[in-house]
């Protein structure tokens, strides 16, 4: 009778995660379906998941109609770097926050969760202001400026939140053993780590990557506009969308951070158990 | 065994110069984009005045981007650099860019988004700068569109009327009379064939009103309606007597008392209904008229539609916001910008871009043009209403966004849906409404 239960409970487990699973990946499915369909087929009354003639049209009109490629490569250059500073910025510190809980660490980390709650458009216009006193409008060193900032609050928090999962008894076994502090942080403290840097480098990647906003006011020349504001130009009046291009053009601003996450995240799950075993 | 090894920096060295070429690598690669000021004139006197066109159709941007390349083969001292914007948000980094005096020089945008910035100050007045031909050209109830406090700060260029797309097949097996641009159908004359049209669960017409403000009053023009009524001390007040109401009664009846209108519709984009409207669900879509580009496009094989004009009421008015051209009022290169401007909106450049964006020209030299005139996709219809074009009545309103976003588009669309009742619509938009007005007219 137990296991009976146990086996119904684990099927309806598994039925709940695969309908979640499914819930999320539905619009990701239907941008695929959408990318690969001609245009009789994006208005049709009775819309099929797979194309019934499927084309590759929709790509070809969006590499014709923007630059694609030019926007793609801004993206990853401003995503590439913010997140790299973030992180060699965010990692001592969140050492020093985790490691040394004086009143001045609360309040810092305090500050960090408050500045979260300022919204966007709160902070744009005197933004601008600042970056153009500075000459960094229209300028990629002044957007990647920005997405670091932007980023280093959660990157921070997110760290602070690794260092203290790292046992502080293996820094003390280290000590005992001779080993100095940059040592004990090279040999002991940096392996256990490397998965969540890898994964806030991960967030700050994709949170610039996908950015628009910051991307729209800052820059003006055409050759540095990012991906997501390049998307952008497929859309009218009222609403109206070039649609195939559209998905066309959104699938493929999708596929880097998908690519990403496929390649790096066995990677942390591993380090993660890593660290965990060592502990 | 120290002899057998290789001499040279240790093994660390080598990583931490790997490490510094890796950070050195995208510093280098950002050096050229370090800076931010663009050169205004450049060796030789070269002037380049940055140009953000809203184009975004495929036809579209070609159009634009070939005659901006014209431009500059024939004017090696005066650049127009083509910066590509977006409609959808614009009025954002438009905000922005006039804060940060950092606009382009040359603004795409449409006319009912020109009030707070010609207000504010943002952009130049054209009025002395215009040539008398691009002048003489364009009618004034289309340099209406664009004139605020008397003075002019866009060129109007594009403009649409909304239509009916309707189901040729359908419209002939019921019998009613075909509406023409000479002979419309009265708001009745709508209401009836929008009755003898439905059939079962297919609808007579489908009103997308995602967005009802615009279509509303834009529409209530032809029953004399106005909303937004001048004082003679300049304010500006909201009202809705019953010429206001004409419209929207009948749309709300259509969905709700006679049920020839589709419910379903009222929450969509134009885009949305198509599906719809191809599959016969739909005898009538009321449209802009460049949405005939996405028909042509993705209608099936062998669907017949046409275009016929939207019903009259007193007059055949109908209010519109054609997309204008302005100047920056920072830019130090004015009459230059107007000189591209006259070269840009030249009647056979004017009838290019009308064919790219499927709309219609203001000029009037551009709208005699033959290929705006052929009956293939109904252009000739829609030449035929580019007469009834008038000035949207909320054009020249400070606090008109906000008005739209806060009181007036919940309120059409609670009372389209059937929610609350004409009395209760007229109270919020008046008395609301007329709050939010006294905020700006301060």
């Amino acid at each position: 009778m137990t296991a009976l239960r146990r086996t119904a409970t684990r099927t309806g487990q598994y039925a709940a995660l695969l309908g979640y699973l499914a819930f999320l990946a539905l619009p990701f499915l239907w941008l695929v379906s959408t990318a690969f369909k001609p245009p009789r087929e994006l208005a049709a009354a009775h819309p099929t998941w797979i194309p019934e003639a499927p084309t590759l049209e929709n790509f070809r009109q969006a590499f014709d109609q923007q630059p694609l490629l030019a926007a793609a490569g801004n993206s990853l250059l401003a995503a590439a770097v913010s997140a790299l500073l973030a992180v060699v910025l965010a990692t001592p510190m969140a050492y020093v926050l985790a490691r040394h809980r004086t009143r001045l660490a609360r309040a810092a980390t305090g500050w960090v969760v408050v500045s979260q709650a300022f919204p966007l458009v709160l902070v744009i216009i005197p933004l601008f202001l600042i970056l153009k006193g500075l000459h960094l409008v229209d300028s990629r060193i002044g957007l990647i400026l920005v997405y670091v900032v932007w980023a280093l609050p959660f990157a921070l928090w997110m760290l602070t939140g690794y260092v203290r999962a790292v046992p502080r008894e293996l820094e003390e076994a280290a000590a005992v053993d001779g080993a100095g502090r940059l040592r004990t942080l090279r040999s002991v403290t940096g392996p256990l780590l490397a998965p969540g840097i890898v994964a806030t480098a991960l967030f700050a990647f994709l949170t610039a990557w996908n950015e628009f906003f910051f991307a729209l006011v800052l820059l003006k020349s055409p050759e540095k506009q990012t991906l997501p504001v390049v998307l952008t130009h497929f859309l009218g009046t009222e609403g109206v969308a070039d649609l195939g291009p559209l998905a066309a053009a959104a699938l493929l601003a999708t596929l880097p951070g998908l690519l990403l996450f496929a390649v790096i995240q066995r990677r942390i799950t591993g380090g993660m158990l890593a660290g965990a075993v060592k502990s | 065994m120290p002899a057998a090894r290789v001499p040279g920096p240790p093994a660390r060295w080598s990583r931490r110069g790997l490490l510094a070429a890796a950070a050195a690598l995208p510093a280098a690669a950002l050096l050229p984009g370090c800076s931010a000021d663009r050169p205004r004139r450049g060796s030789g006197g070269r002037i380049t005045l940055r140009f953000q066109s809203l184009a975004w159709q495929q036809d579209s941007v070609k159009a634009n981007e070939q005659l901006v390349a014209e431009w500059n083969s024939r004017h090696p001292t005066v650049q127009v650099q083509y910066v590509q914007g977006a409609w959808s948000t614009v009025h954002d980094q438009l905000l922005t860019s006039f804060e940060g005096g950092e606009a382009p020089d040359i603004i795409h945008d449409a006319s009912d988004d020109l009030a707070d910035f010609a207000y504010g100050g943002d952009l130049a007045d054209l009025t002395s700068l215009l040539p008398d031909r691009l002048k003489a050209d364009i009618p004034g109830h289309s340099w209406e569109t664009a004139t605020f406090d008397g003075r002019i700060y866009g060129v109007p260029f594009l403009q649409e009327p909304r239509v009916l797309v309707a189901n040729r097949a359908k419209l002939h097996r019921s019998g009613v009379r075909l509406p023409t641009p000479e002979e419309p159908w009265s708001w009745e004359e709508f209401a009836e064939a929008a009755q003898r049209l439905t059939r079962g669960t297919d609808h007579g017409v489908a009103w997308p009103l995602k967005e009802p403000v615009s279509a509303t009053l834009n529409l209530s023009l032809s029953t004399g309606g106005r909303v937004f009524h001048r004082r003679p001390d300049g304010r500006v007040q909201v009202r809705f007597d019953a010429v206001d109401q004409v419209v929207p009664r009948i749309i709300h009846d259509q969905v709700n008392v006679d049920r020839t209108a589709a419910r379903t519709t009222l929450g969509m984009g134009g885009s949305d209904t198509l599906p719809g409207f191809f599959a016969g669900r739909y005898a009538m879509v009321p449209l802009g008229f460049s949405y005939r580009q996405q028909i042509a496009q993705q209608a099936p094989e062998g669907f017949d539609w046409t275009v016929l004009p939207a019903p009259k009421g007193t007059t055949q008015d109908q209010g519109v916001s054609p997309q204008t051209l302005s100047i920056a009022a920072d830019c130090p290169y004015k009459e230059e910008a107007m000189a591209f401007l006259d070269f840009f909106l030249r009647p056979p450049n004017m009838v290019r871009l009308a064919l790219g964006d499927w709309m219609l020209p203001t000029g009037q030299e551009a709208l005699r043009n033959p290929a705006l005139r052929v009956r293939r996709y109904d252009w000739a219809t829609g030449t035929a209403l580019a007469a009834t074009l008038r000035s949207a009545p909320a054009q020249s309103v400070r606090g008109y966004p906000e008005w739209k976003d806060k009181i007036a588009t919940p309120g059409l669309q609670e009372y389209y849906s059937g929610a609350i009742d004409l009395d209760t619509l007229r109270k919020r938009l008046v008395r609301d409404g007329n709050l939010v007005l006294a905020r700006y007219q301060r």
